[in-house]
């Protein structure tokens, strides 16, 4: 174990997204953060964010090509945070219709869809989906803490918080219990966020997503700070 | 869902400037000292054009993009002047989350396919800036309005999305800096006819010009300029600028046609209007 010092969290490079963001928001939540295409730095990092936006089929190949697969994968399984962000939760599944069927890392069990086409009062519902959409769970009033979200990074966030999403496709766990919770879409909804022992995904952009965003990279560097002192 | 209004602050050098039909540039005071205002009072998203955009310049684009970035969360975008994935690259390592492109995509439309391949299609906004000629159509034109095409706008918003654009910002050349309303007729025809979001650009001079632009011209989302800009600058009451034309501002007049607007004013209009706005930034 080293000394205490802020908590150091890895930023996967693979090419695609913005890294810098998510770099300035870990920063801003007291993290030291690298941004890295190095599987040692992974899992020397006391917490990992895996960011993106983009295809699927084209970010696997690329974490393919720079030996980042099982690193990713020996991280989810060490107990220390790890963060999907967009792209980055849809990598997380085992299954993606994007393109064709692709393999993901398999960390969480479930597919990787299509947002539907769809109309709302006669307009064509527009994909990508982008813009700034409430996240919601049962058990809670809006504006309410929601008790299911205690001990998750979206403590620090309000049931009903507007968060920023940019994307195309959406994921649906296996086990429909790991969802944190939905967001609307044209008539339906689907799973904005999910989480399982260390792994945390989302289909928002907290490191876009203003005050709510920060206060979740802030939970984030909290659960790393403790991970550290384990 | 939601429609975002986007704040939209021109650059030069330096400097924030406002220009009208994006000529005759009036310098503001510094982005960065807009941009921290506009995100909190709740802005949805913040756009960078580099409206010089000359090479020797854009080293101080890509340290105002990331003193921004580093204290601004929500969505950047930069444009201006773009003209290579190596060009892109730099502004997204700066911390801009989107990059908007029109001058080079004109020239080179493959330069559309190669960043969305790279960099992911959501990143890629095609800018388009459009001129309404006299049969009705409208035509494209590069350089902030300067420079003919030749090219159909509506086409060519088309096109760009089957390369890969993930959002299409319209400016009507027609309108910008004027105070008459966005071109509906073109944002409602664009609208309509991509599957992307649209971004309405140009011609906002009152809180109902962006009502319009939803509700009659079908706008996924509005940009915003000298609405916010006149009305931080009256609120601020005095300027900071190292360059250009300060005088407009030393005069202490307002534009006209405009009529200042903050954010949470405008939101607040819209919201009267039915009108779906993300509320105040918070947790």
């Amino acid at each position: 174990m080293r000394a205490s010092g802020p908590p150091r969290a890895a930023i996967v490079d693979y090419g695609m997204g913005n890294l810098f963001s998510v770099k300035h928001a870990c920063e801003f939540a007291g993290m030291r953060a690298e941004v890295t295409a190095d599987a040692r730095q992974l899992l020397a990092a006391d917490a990992v964010v895996l960011p993106g936006v983009g295809a699927l089929g084209d970010a696997m190949e690329a974490l393919r090509q720079r030996g980042l697969v099982a690193a990713l994968r020996e991280v989810a399984a060490s107990g220390k945070p790890l963060m999907g962000v967009c792209l980055g939760m849809q990598l997380l599944m085992s299954e993606s219709h994007e393109f064709g069927r692709h393999a993901g890392l398999g960390v969480i069990e479930g597919d990787v869809v299509r947002l539907p086409e769809a109309r709302v009062d006669g307009r064509r519902v527009k994909v990508p989906n982008v813009g700034w959409q409430p996240v919601r769970a049962a058990g809670a009033a809006a504006g309410e803490p929601v008790p299911a979200w205690s001990g998750s990074p979206l403590a620090t966030i309000k049931n009903g918080s507007f968060l920023y999403f940019v994307h195309s496709y959406v994921t649906q766990p296996a086990d429909a219990g790991l969802a944190l919770s939905t967001t609307p879409f044209a008539d339906g909804e689907f799973c904005s966020s999910l989480a399982r022992g260390n792994v945390f995904a989302c289909q928002f952009h907290p490191e876009r997503s203003g005050a709510a965003g920060l206060g979740i990279y802030q939970a984030f560097a909290a659960a790393a700070s403790r991970s550290t002192a384990q | 869902m939601t429609v975002r209004v986007i704040a939209r602050l021109d650059i030069k050098g330096a400097s924030l400037v406002k220009g009208i039909h994006l000529e005759g540039l009036r310098v503001l005071g510094r982005p960065e000292e807009f941009a921290r205002h506009y995100y909190a009072e709740g802005a949805d998203e913040l756009v960078y054009l580099d409206v010089v955009a000359s090479l020797y310049q854009r080293n101080s684009l890509l340290d105002i993009v990331e003193r921004t970035s580093r204290e601004v969360f929500i969505p950047l975008t930069v444009g201006g002047g773009l003209r290579s994935l190596d060009d892109i690259r730099r502004v997204l390592r700066a911390g801009a989350d989107k990059v908007s492109i029109n001058t080079a995509a004109i020239a080179n439309p493959q330069l559309i396919r190669d960043a969305a391949r790279s960099f992911g299609s959501s990143t890629v906004v095609v800018s388009i800036e459009a001129i309404r000629k006299p049969d009705g159509t409208y035509e494209a034109y590069t350089d902030n309005g300067r420079q003919s095409t030749g090219v159909d706008a509506v086409q060519w918003a088309q096109q760009a999305v089957e390369l890969g654009a993930g959002e299409i910002l319209l400016t009507s050349i027609d309108r910008e800096g004027t105070g008459k309303g966005y071109d509906l007729e073109l944002t409602r025809t664009v609208a309509r006819l991509v599957p992307v979001p649209v971004v309405a650009a140009g011609g906002a001079g009152k809180i109902e010009h962006v009502a319009d632009a939803v509700t009659q011209g079908e706008a996924d989302a509005v940009c915003v300029a000298s609405l916010l800009h006149y009305a931080y600058v009256r609120e601020r009451g005095s300027v900071a600028a190292d360059e250009g034309n300060l005088e407009f501002l030393k005069s202490g007049r307002a534009f006209s046609k405009i009529e200042p607007a903050s954010m949470p004013q405008l939101k607040a209009r819209l919201r009267q209007y039915g009108i779906n706005c993300r509320p105040e930034n918070a947790r």
